[in-house]
C-alpha cells in the first residue's frame, strides 16, 4: 500500500462520515485508510447509495406478487406483461445537480434512469418525469424552468426514447430545490433479464462507454447534504451527459446482450466505478482486482481517488464469460465506444485496485457493503390537520373555473410537453395530456400504460392519507384508460431525516403507501430515495413521487378523456361528499392551506376502479377521467377542451360539490341508450353513480347559467405558462 | 421493389421507417449500416430520422461524410429515388442533394407536435397517392428544422415544382400563409419539404412514418410510402 499522510478529523467530515462512522472504517479495516479508501467508503455510505436513514421503513413496503419478477434491490424493477414479455422500470431524483445546472442535471438524470433500464436488458420505450418548481414569483424558477425541460428533451430526444407525459408543479417550498424526477420503462423477453451478480472466478471485468473523466467527482455525497450559499461552487460536481453516446452505448449493449457473452452487467451511475465493482462483487458473493490503469481516462493525471469516484455518464461494468472479450470488442468498436479489461473478478471477497502492479486500495467487500450504517432515525407523528373553516364561495363557480384552469397549478402543460419528443419509436398510442400515456408493446397489439403522480399538500397535512393517495391515483390513472395496474415505483423527496419532524412524514409517507399498495395489489418494484432536500433549513414538501405501469390486453379498448360525442351522458362515479381541505379550490382562490387531505377509502378505491375498468374493458365506455386537483368541474372542462365538444352540467349550486377533490372517482361519457343499464350496474354494486351532464355545442354551461365558450376557456387555460416563461 | 435504410450512429428513427415501409410493401426492408461502402441494388434509399452524430457540429454534417453517402450520392445522380426524413433531410442538404438549409426553429426550442400539411405536387413518385392540395396530418420532431434558401433558390424551387409540402392550417390556406401556429419552426414560404429537380430525391421534416398506423392516431403518412410503391413495385 502507498505511504499517505494520515487521514485528519477534517477530511473525515469533508467526506461527510460522522466519527461513529469513521470508527467502524478502522474496525472493518484494522488499519487507518488511505484517502483513496477513504474516498470509496464515503460514497458508499452516503446516504444515496447506502439508504442508511431510510432503509429501515423501505423493507416494510410490499414487494411481491405473483407477476413480480424481480423486486428492490437490482438497478430496477422487473414485471412479467404476458406473452413472455417484461416491463422493466424505475423512476429516480437528480434534484441537487439540477439546480446547480439545470440542463445537465436533468439530462444526466434521464441518462442515468436509462442505463438503470437497459443494463437489464430493456429497450428503453417510454420516459416519463415529474418536475416540481419554486414559486413562479421566485426570480430563480423560470430559469430553472427552462434548462430543466430543455435538459429533459435535450437528451430523451436524441437518444430516441418518447417522452409520453409527466408532471410539473409550482410550490414556494422548492425555492431552493426543485425535484427532477425521471423514470423510464423498458421493454425486454422475460427470460433474457440481466442481473448485476459478478460470477466466476477469473472472468474479466469490462469497462465499456465513455471515458472517464472528473466530472461528478462526490455527486452522490452532495446529494445527501443540505444545500447552503457553498453550494454554487459545488457546480463542478454535476456531471456532463453525451446522449449520443448513451444512444450508441444502447445500441451496443443490447446487440451484446443478444449473445451470450454477458455473465453480469451493472451502470456506472452515483459513485461510479466504485459502487458498482463493489455492488456486483458483494452480490457475486466475491472480490474484484481492478487495474486502474487500464480505466479509459479522459483526462492525464487522474489519481486512483479520481478514477474511482468520477460520476463521468455513459459508462458500463461488465463481467463477461472467459473468451467472450473478441466478440464484445468487435460490438463496441463497431459502435465506437471504449472497451477495457479492467480486472478479474476474485475468489479473495476483497476489493483491491492497482496502479502501475502496486495495491491503491484493499477493502473486505462484504463489510464495506454490510458494515454501512442503518439508523433507525427518531421521528415524531405529523400532528392532525385543523379541520378547514365553511368555506364561502368567493366568486361564481365558472368564473373560479376559469381562474383555476388558467392558474399556475392546473395551467396547460403543453409549452413543456411539446418540446419533448413523444412519438419517436412510433409506438406511441396516447400522447401527453392525459390520465395515463400509452405506449404499444412493439409488434403486439397490447399497450402498457404509464402514470407518475403524487399530491405534495397532501402529503404536508397528513403524511399516511398522502403517501396512500399518491399511490391510489396512479392507480386511478392507469385504471381510468382501461388498464389493468401491475406495479409501481417509487421516488421519495424528502428533507433532512436528522430532524424527526421530516423523518415523521417520511415515516407516515411510507405506511400510507404500503396500505395502498397492499390494499390494491400494487406493489413496489424499484425506487430511490432523495432526502436532505432543504436549503437554509428549509425543507421541500414531502413528495413521495409515484410511478405506475399497467397493462391494456386489446389497444381496440382503451378510454381516452376527450369527449367525442354529441348528446352523451356525463356519469359520475364515485361519492362526493364536497370536500375541499387541500383543495386547489381553497389554495388558490382563498389562499387557505387548511383542512385534511381527501381521505383515501381503499377499498372503495378498488370497488369503483375495477367497476371503471371493466365497463372500458368490455367496450362500454371509452371516454373517461378520473377526478383530481380542481374536481368535477376541472376534470368536465378538460375533457370538453380536449375534445372540442361543449358540455351542460347540472348539479347542487355547492362549491365542494364542483371543486372538492374526494377521492376514487371518475366521469364517464357514455350514450345516452346506455345510462341507465350503466347506473343500475352500479347500483346493484353499491358504487354512486348520477348523471351531472349532456355533451354538445361549444360551450361549457353550469346550471343553466351563462356559458363560456370552449375556445375562451381553451385559450386562457394553454396562455398561462407560455406568457409565464416568456415574461422575463 | 427493394428499399434500403441506411442506419447513422444515433440515427433512432430506422426502425420506425422500417417497420412503416415494410408493411407498406408487404416485404422485406434492408438495413444498411452507415460505414458500408457498397449498397446492394436497391429502389429506394431512406436516410432516417434521429440524432446522427448527435448533431454535433452541425445537424447532418458529420453523416453527410460517411463512407455509405458516396455511394447514396452516386445512386441518386443515376435516378434512384431517396428520401429524407427529418435528420434525413438535413444530411441531404449537407450532401448537396438538395439545395438550402435547416437552421435552428424560430421558437428555439425543440418541438414536438402535430402539423398540417398540404401537397403542393401530387405528381411525383413520393406523392401520386395524394390529391393536389390536399392537406395531411403528420407529427414533426426537431430542433433545427427551419427551412431556409437564398431568393434565387427559392424561385427555382417554386418555379420547377420542387416544393413538395408547405405547413398550413387545417383547412389548407389555399389564399394565403400559414398561420404562426402553423409554421412549427418559422420556415421560409411555409416549405416542409423540397424535390430535387428530377423529382427523384424527397427531403421533408414531418415524419410520415409515425403517422402511418390507426394506433398513431391518424395515417396520412401512409400515402407517401404507398405512393413510392406503386412507383417504384
Amino acid at each position: 500500500m502507498r505511504n499517505e499522510p494520515s487521514i485528519t478529523p477534517a477530511q473525515v467530515s469533508e467526506h461527510g462520515l460522522s466519527q461513529d462512522e469513521y470508527q467502524t472504517i478502522l474496525n472493518v479495516l484494522g488499519r487507518e485508510p488511505n484517502l483513496t479508501e477513504l474516498g470509496i467508503f464515503s460514497v458508499m455510505w452516503s446516504e444515496h447509495c447506502s439508504y442508511k436513514s431510510s432503509k429501515y421503513w423501505l423493507k416494510t413496503l410490499p414487494t411481491e406478487a405473483p407477476w413480480v419478477i424481480c423486486g428492490p434491490g437490482e438497478n430496477a424493477g422487473v414485471v412479467d406483461i404476458g406473452d413472455g414479455k417484461a416491463a422493466i422500470f424505475k423512476m429516480e431524483s437528480h434534484n441537487h445537480p439540477s439546480f446547480i445546472e439545470p440542463y445537465q442535471g436533468a439530462a444526466t438524470g434521464v441518462g442515468g434512469i436509462l442505463r438503470d433500464v437497459f443494463t437489464m436488458g430493456a429497450r428503453p420505450i417510454a420516459n416519463m418525469n415529474a418536475l416540481r418548481f419554486g414559486a413562479p414569483e421566485d426570480a430563480r424558477t423560470r430559469h430553472l424552468v427552462a434548462g430543466v425541460v430543455a435538459g429533459v428533451g435535450g437528451y430523451g430526444n436524441c437518444v430516441g426514447v418518447p417522452t409520453v407525459g409527466g408532471e410539473v408543479n409550482f410550490d414556494a417550498a422548492y425555492n431552493g430545490n426543485i425535484l427532477v424526477n425521471a423514470m423510464t420503462v423498458g421493454l425486454a423477453d422475460a427470460d433474457r433479464i440481466f442481473y448485476s451478480a459478478a460470477a466466476g472466478i477469473g472472468n474479466p471485468v469490462v469497462y465499456v462507454g465513455s471515458k472517464t473523466g472528473r466530472d461528478g467527482i462526490h455527486g452522490a455525497t452532495m446529494a445527501s447534504a443540505e444545500f447552503d450559499d457553498a453550494t454554487e461552487e459545488k457546480r463542478p460536481t454535476v456531471q456532463v451527459g453525451d446522449p449520443f453516446t448513451e444512444k450508441l452505448l444502447i445500441e451496443a449493449c443490447l446487440e451484446l446482450m443478444a449473445t451470450d457473452a454477458i455473465v453480469a452487467i451493472q451502470d456506472m451511475g452515483a459513485a461510479g466505478l466504485t459502487c458498482s465493482s463493489v455492488e456486483m462483487a458483494d452480490k457475486g458473493g466475491v472480490g474484484i482486482d481492478l487495474d486502474i490503469d487500464k480505466v479509459p481516462q479522459r483526462e492525464t493525471g487522474m489519481t486512483p481517488y479520481e478514477v474511482m469516484l468520477s460520476e463521468s455518464q455513459e459508462r458500463m461494468l461488465m463481467v463477461l464469460r472467459p473468451g467472450a472479450e473478441a466478440t464484445a470488442r468487435a460490438i463496441f468498436d463497431k459502435w465506437q465506444l471504449d472497451f477495457a479489461v479492467v480486472g478479474r473478478v476474485t475468489d479473495s471477497g476483497r476489493f483491491i485496485g492497482r496502479v502501475a502492479g502496486a495495491q491503491v486500495f484493499d477493502i473486505p467487500v462484504r463489510p464495506l457493503v454490510d458494515e454501512s450504517p442503518e439508523y433507525e432515525r427518531p421521528w415524531v407523528k405529523t400532528p392532525a390537520p385543523q379541520p378547514l373553516a365553511s368555506v364561502t364561495a368567493p366568486m361564481t363557480h365558472m368564473a373560479a373555473l376559469q381562474a383555476l384552469l388558467s392558474g399556475p397549478d392546473l395551467s396547460s402543460r403543453r409549452w413543456v410537453w411539446e418540446q419533448y419528443d413523444n412519438s419517436v419509436m412510433a409506438d406511441t398510442v396516447r400522447k401527453p395530456g392525459g390520465d395515463a400515456a400509452i405506449v404499444r408493446i412493439h409488434g403486439s397489439n397490447r399497450g402498457l400504460a404509464i402514470a407518475t403522480d403524487c399530491t405534495p399538500r397532501y402529503c404536508l397535512a397528513d403524511p399516511h392519507q398522502g403517501g396512500a393517495q399518491a399511490v391510489a391515483e396512479v392507480w386511478r390513472n392507469l385504471t381510468a384508460v382501461g388498464a389493468r395496474p401491475l406495479a409501481v415505483t417509487d421516488c421519495l423527496n424528502f428533507g433532512n431525516p436528522e430532524r424527526p419532524e421530516t423523518m415523521g412524514q417520511f415515516v407516515g409517507c411510507i405506511q400510507g403507501m404500503g396500505a395502498a399498495c397492499r390494499e390494491l395489489d400494487f406493489p413496489v418494484v424499484s425506487g430511490n430515495v432523495s432526502l436532505y432536500n432543504e436549503t437554509h433549513g428549509q425543507a421541500i414538501l414531502p413528495t413521495p413521487a409515484i410511478g405506475g405501469i399497467g397493462v391494456l390486453d386489446d389497444l381496440e379498448r382503451y378510454a381516452d378523456l376527450a369527449l367525442s360525442r354529441h348528446d352523451d351522458q356525463l356519469i359520475l362515479i364515485g361519492e362526493s361528499s364536497g370536500h375541499l381541505g387541500q383543495s386547489i379550490y381553497v389554495r388558490q382562490l382563498l389562499q387557505l392551506q387548511d383542512g385534511p387531505p381527501p381521505p383515501v377509502d381503499l377499498a372503495t378505491e378498488r370497488r369503483n376502479g375495477d367497476f371503471v375498468r371493466g365497463l372500458i374493458a368490455d367496450g362500454t365506455v371509452d371516454t373517461c377521467h378520473d377526478l383530481a386537483d380542481g374536481g368535477l368541474l376541472v376534470a368536465a372542462a378538460e375533457m370538453a377542451m380536449a375534445g372540442d365538444i361543449g358540455l351542460d352540467l347540472e348539479g347542487p349550486d355547492e362549491a365542494g360539490f364542483w371543486f372538492g377533490e374526494d377521492q376514487g372517482r371518475y366521469l364517464l361519457a357514455v350514450p345516452g341508450a346506455i345510462v341507465d343499464s350503466i347506473l343500475q350496474l352500479a347500483e346493484k354494486r353499491q358504487i354512486p353513480a348520477r348523471t351531472v351532464g349532456r355533451t354538445g355545442g361549444q360551450a361549457l354551461t353550469l346550471n343553466a347559467g351563462a356559458p363560456i365558450s370552449l375556445s375562451e376557456l381553451r385559450r386562457s387555460h394553454e396562455a398561462w405558462l407560455p406568457d409565464y416563461m416568456q415574461s422575463a | 421493389m427493394k428499399a434500403s435504410v441506411i442506419v447513422f450512429p444515433g440515427s433512432n428513427c430506422d426502425r420506425d421507417i422500417q417497420v412503416a415501409l415494410a408493411n407498406s410493401m408487404g416485404g422485406p426492408v434492408d438495413m444498411v449500416w452507415h460505414g458500408e461502402t457498397e449498397m446492394a441494388k436497391t429502389d429506394l434509399i431512406v436516410l432516417p430520422g434521429g440524432f446522427s452524430y448527435g448533431d454535433y457540429l452541425r445537424c447532418g454534417a458529420m453523416s453527410a461524410r460517411s463512407p455509405v453517402m458516396r455511394e447514396v450520392v452516386a445512386r441518386a445522380e443515376q435516378g434512384v429515388a431517396v428520401l429524407g426524413i427529418c435528420n434525413g433531410f438535413q444530411i441531404l442538404l449537407e450532401a448537396g442533394l438538395l439545395p438550402g438549409a435547416l437552421l435552428l426553429n424560430a421558437g428555439r426550442n425543440f418541438v414536438c407536435r402535430d402539423v398540417n400539411i398540404r401537397v403542393e405536387n401530387s405528381q411525383t413518385p413520393f406523392t401520386n397517392g395524394y390529391e393536389q392540395g390536399q392537406v395531411l396530418r403528420i407529427p414533426v420532431a426537431h430542433h433545427d428544422g427551419q427551412y431556409f434558401a437564398d431568393p434565387d433558390t427559392l424561385v427555382e424551387l417554386r418555379a420547377a415544382d420542387r416544393i413538395a409540402f408547405r405547413y398550413c392550417g387545417v383547412g389548407g390556406d389555399e389564399d394565403g400563409a400559414a398561420g404562426p401556429r402553423d409554421n412549427p419552426n418559422g420556415s421560409i414560404d411555409d416549405i416542409a419539404g423540397i424535390f430535387n429537380d428530377r423529382k427523384t430525391v424527397l427531403g421533408l421534416m414531418p415524419h410520415p412514418e409515425r403517422a402511418a398506423d390507426p394506433v398513431h392516431g391518424g395515417t396520412d403518412g401512409r400515402g407517401l410510402l404507398a405512393s413510392l410503391v406503386s412507383a417504384l413495385a
